[in-house]
Order: structure tokens, then C-alpha cells, then sequence
């Protein structure tokens, strides 16, 4: 089989976006002392990124699996849970 | 605000199983789930065990949507291209009472479900839970993102998962951390019912699985899986998040790299991948299990820390405890008494069951991998060249050989090294 980036496999899955209301929110100055960014390797589907000193979150693409948030080790992160029915809407499981 | 006797958070094998539960005991009963229905956000390997789910649904298997009966179960270790494994198969596995299924949960957890509704249970989808609600220290309820959104209840079942959201804000479980979670991601890989069946010797219908332990997750401590369904595999792994933030590796690195392995590659030639997922799992083991009750609430399954990470278990666990939890609940509300000393009843029932006692047998089984990381990097590659000798036919005699298979192995790890390691593994385990 053909390699796949996080990109193409995110492409597969089916999504409800909830427009506008982003469930993770990102507190930069946390952020800005922290030495390991864990974020940045450990979410599964790569949704963390580095643009001009701050740290972005594509939520959008979300899995909800809470990898990030458990891997924060500045507690940067204000992660819920997307509206009731929005979100990673799993087709086999 | 509409009252209900048991509200449970979750519908996933836990929450549904102290859901019919309590509904069977004549408890009005809701299940709170967040998804569309129960299962659109639910995810694990993909192995369901008959016993536990026959605690709950009697002859389950006669018409849940299941993908195959497991006949084979493979455990291997990976040194570079190299596989050592070993392997148990009994074609009696095929028939009931089984020992385990594959399953995908989105039909599953659907069909489950539908079973509690069966019993009485009314299920509340698309909502999420973002607090209890308590009258003095006790649990009275639930408040929901809906508009007006707050349920009374007598007792509340946390069922919520890996994530422990609400456990959290109850007091009753820690914030997770790296050494007490792993991250799985997984991919569903369709394939032709004949070709699954001829590349895992199966009769049709017939399923196999696969663990892989070592080099299969970079030598963290892990393990890669491949699952056979119907017409598709199952195939991920799982890393300790403290291992895997150390490595810099992504989990899509690790589960691409995997599926290059020779072995992987030739299992897979051919699939169509059909989705990508990631769950966390809860490997804290018995020392993580959070408290487990207070005043009007009990917590079950994965957020109670309930996986048995070694024998990949877990639904089991969820389902048990479900199913004890809703018992106590409705127990506890008939005689009317809940307070925490009711609510106590659980944990001294859970307990007495497999579910905590596995645990409390490998309370040391995490400490010692992570205390001892060498243990599935170097390990794996002095089992693989052991095994290589072994079988090679090149004119040295046998003693001679013994002697080079002993050497090579003490040139990796030293005598008193290895002796140290087997007696502390078998102190982890006993």
C-alpha cells in the first residue's frame, strides 16, 4: 500500500464541523515557555503547527482522542468536547 | 427539570451495560452520548470477549453485528524485517460459546444500543455532559450543553471513556498524564473476504489476530495489532504517551512504518484504507484507578483506568463493571439509600470480580517497562538472533552453536543483566 500522510487519511473520515466554534483553545503565553511542545509530534493526525512563533490548532480535523491535552506540560490548552452531534463522526470504529 | 432514577454518561460498553442493567432492575434510566447515536465516536482494536458480553445480552452473538469469531491468536516480536511469534489456534473457537469477535464498534455500539431501548433505556444523543449537578456533596444530576439542559437523577454513572472530563471536575480521578495514557491510531483496511481468508489460513468466516510487540512500535512500550473483520483488517498500534513525546516520532510515522514492514506489507498488499482513528487508552493500571463512587455516583469502564493493557482487555472490564454499577445503583435507589457508603457496594463488587483483580496481579507491569525501557529494544533483537541460529543449517555443530547463540546474547546484555531483568520481570508479574 501506498504511504499516506495525516492529511490524506484525515480526507477518509467523516466530519461535522461545528463553523466558528473552536472546542481547543490555545493560551500563546503558556505556550511561549514551553521547552518541549509535545503537541507538535504526539496528535495523531498532526494538527499542530508553528507559524511565526505561535502555536496553531487546525481543529477542524479533530479525532477527539485527547492526546493533546493529556501531552501539554504547560496546561496551554482548553480542550471540550465539540457541540453534541459536531465533530469526528466515525463511520466503522 | 425532568428527573430520571439513573442517568449515565457515556454510551459506549460500559455506559450500555449499567444501562440494561438498571433498566432490568425497573429503574428509569437515560444514557447521555455526545455522538449521533452511541458508537460515531467510539473506537478500540477491535476484539469483543463472549463471556462478559453474554452477561449482558444472553446468545448475543445470534444477532449482533459482528465481523468474525476469533480461531487464531498470534503474538510476535519484531527485530528489523525479522518476526518471531507464537501462535494458538482451535478451530472450536468458531462455534459457540466462543471465546472472542472482532467487531467495529460504530455497528456494534449501535446494535448494543438498541438492545438497552429493547429493556426501557431511553437514549439522549448529540448532547454533552459538562458537569453534575449536586445538592450539598450530593450527586443529583446532570447539566448539558442543551438549552435548559439540566436532568435530575438519583444516581449518575460516569461511562464517559478514556477522557475523564467529568470525573475530573467531581474530584474523583487526577488530570491524565503521559504515564498513564497511551495513544492508539488505527486504520480499516478493506479487503476481499477471500483474500483475508487465504492470507490468515482461515475457513470462511473464520477470523485471526495479531499482536506485535518490539521493534512494531519503535521499541517503546506498545503494540502494534493487525485484526481481521469481515471484509476489511483492523490494523494500529498503541504507545505510551511518555514514550512516544520522548521519541519525537508521530503516530502516523509509527503506524506508516509499520505498515512497510515485510510481514505488515504482504498482509495488507492490495487494501484500500477506509478511515483513520485515534483513542486514548487508559494504562495507568490499578494504582491509577481513580475513586470510584462518591455521594450519588459511581464511574465504570475506561474512565474508571479498567484495561488490562497485556491481554489487550478492555470492553470486558467496561461491560462488568457497567453491569455491577447499574445493579448497585438500582440497589441502592430502591432501598433508598445513596449515600457514598451505598455507593460503595460497587467497589467492593467490582473487586471481587477479574475486572480489578487482574489489575492488582500487574500493578507493576507499567513500572517496570518504563523503569526498564530496554527491555523491548534489546530483548527483541537477542530473541530474533537466537532464533536465526538456531534454524540456520551451515555445517556448525549444535553444541558449538548453543554456545554462539549464549555468547551473542550475553555480548548484548550481560549474565548478571539478563538474570536481573527475568527476575524482575517475573516479580512485576507474579
Amino acid at each position: 500500500m501506498k504511504i499516506l500522510t495525516d492529511t490524506e487519511k484525515l480526507a477518509l473520515d467523516k466530519y461535522e464541523v461545528n463553523e466558528g466554534q473552536p472546542h481547543i483553545l490555545i493560551n500563546q503565553e503558556l505556550c511561549q515557555a514551553c521547552s518541549t511542545k509535545n503537541c507538535l509530534f504526539a496528535c495523531p493526525a498532526s494538527l499542530y503547527s508553528e507559524q511565526d512563533g505561535e502555536i496553531i490548532v487546525e481543529w477542524a480535523g479533530c479525532l477527539e482522542c485527547g492526546t493533546c491535552l493529556a501531552v501539554c506540560s504547560n496546561n496551554a490548552l482548553t480542550w471540550q468536547y465539540p457541540e453534541g452531534g459536531f465533530g469526528i463522526i466515525y463511520r466503522y470504529g | 427539570m425532568e428527573k430520571f432514577d439513573v442517568i449515565i454518561v457515556g454510551g459506549g460498553p460500559a455506559g450500555l451495560s449499567a444501562a440494561i442493567s438498571a433498566a432490568r432492575a425497573g429503574m428509569k434510566t437515560v444514557v447521555i452520548e455526545r455522538g449521533d447515536f452511541p458508537g460515531t465516536k467510539n473506537v478500540m482494536g477491535g476484539v469483543l470477549y463472549t463471556k462478559a458480553t453474554e452477561e449482558i445480552v444472553p446468545e448475543f452473538w445470534k444477532e449482533a453485528p459482528l465481523e468474525r469469531p476469533v480461531i487464531e491468536q498470534r503474538y510476535g516480536i519484531l527485530s528489523g524485517d525479522e518476526l518471531v511469534s507464537a501462535t494458538y489456534r482451535d478451530p472450536a473457537w468458531a462455534e459457540p460459546p466462543y471465546n472472542a469477535h472482532t467487531v467495529l464498534r460504530v455497528k456494534f455500539d449501535r446494535w448494543l444500543a438498541e438492545q438497552a431501548v429493547k429493556e426501557g433505556v431511553m437514549i439522549i444523543p448529540e448532547t454533552v455532559v459538562e458537569d453534575l449537578l449536586y445538592h450539598n456533596d450530593k450527586v443529583v444530576g446532570v447539566r448539558t450543553g442543551r438549552p435548559e439542559g439540566d436532568l435530575g437523577a438519583e444516581v449518575v454513572i460516569l461511562a464517559e471513556g478514556a477522557n475523564n472530563f467529568i470525573a475530573q471536575k467531581a474530584g474523583l480521578a487526577p488530570k491524565l498524564t503521559p504515564d498513564r495514557v497511551a495513544v492508539a491510531v488505527k486504520e480499516i483496511i478493506a479487503l476481499p473476504q477471500e483474500k483475508i481468508e487465504d492470507r490468515f489460513c482461515l475457513e470462511p468466516g473464520q477470523g485471526a489476530t495479531i499482536e506485535l510487540f518490539g521493534d512494531s512500535t519503535a521499541g517503546m512500550l506498545g503494540t502494534a495489532f493487525v485484526y481481521t473483520n469481515k471484509d476489511s483488517l483492523s490494523l494500529g498500534l498503541g504507545v505510551m504517551l511518555s514514550q512516544l513525546t520522548a521519541s519525537k516520532l508521530t503516530p502516523n510515522d509509527l503506524l506508516e512504518r509499520l505498515k512497510a514492514h515485510p510481514y505488515i506489507k504482504r498482509l495488507i498488499q492490495g487494501g484500500e484504507t477506509k478511515e483513520y482513528l485515534a483513542h486514548l487508552l487508559p494504562e495507568g493500571g490499578y494504582k491509577a484507578i481513580p475513586k470510584l463512587y462518591r455521594q450519588g455516583v459511581m464511574v465504570v469502564g475506561d474512565t474508571a483506568m479498567f484495561v488490562n493493557g497485556l491481554h489487550r482487555e478492555g470492553s470486558n472490564l467496561a461491560m462488568i463493571s457497567g453491569k455491577i454499577a447499574g445493579e448497585v445503583a438500582a440497589q441502592a435507589i430502591k432501598s433508598g439509600d445513596t449515600s457514598e457508603q451505598a455507593m460503595s457496594v460497587y467497589a467492593t463488587r467490582v473487586s471481587d470480580t477479574f475486572v480489578v483483580q487482574d489489575l492488582y496481579n500487574y500493578r507493576n507491569i507499567n513500572g517496570f517497562f518504563e523503569n526498564n525501557p530496554h527491555f523491548l529494544k534489546v530483548y527483541p533483537e537477542i530473541v530474533a538472533d537466537s532464533m536465526r541460529m538456531f534454524f540456520t543449517a551451515d555445517g556448525v555443530p549444535k553444541r558449538e552453536r548453543l554456545k554462539q547463540i549464549m555468547n551473542n546474547a550475553f555480548a548484548k546484555r550481560s549474565k548478571g543483566s539478563i538474570l536481573k531483568d527475568l527476575f524482575g520481570a517475573w516479580r512485576a508479574l507474579k
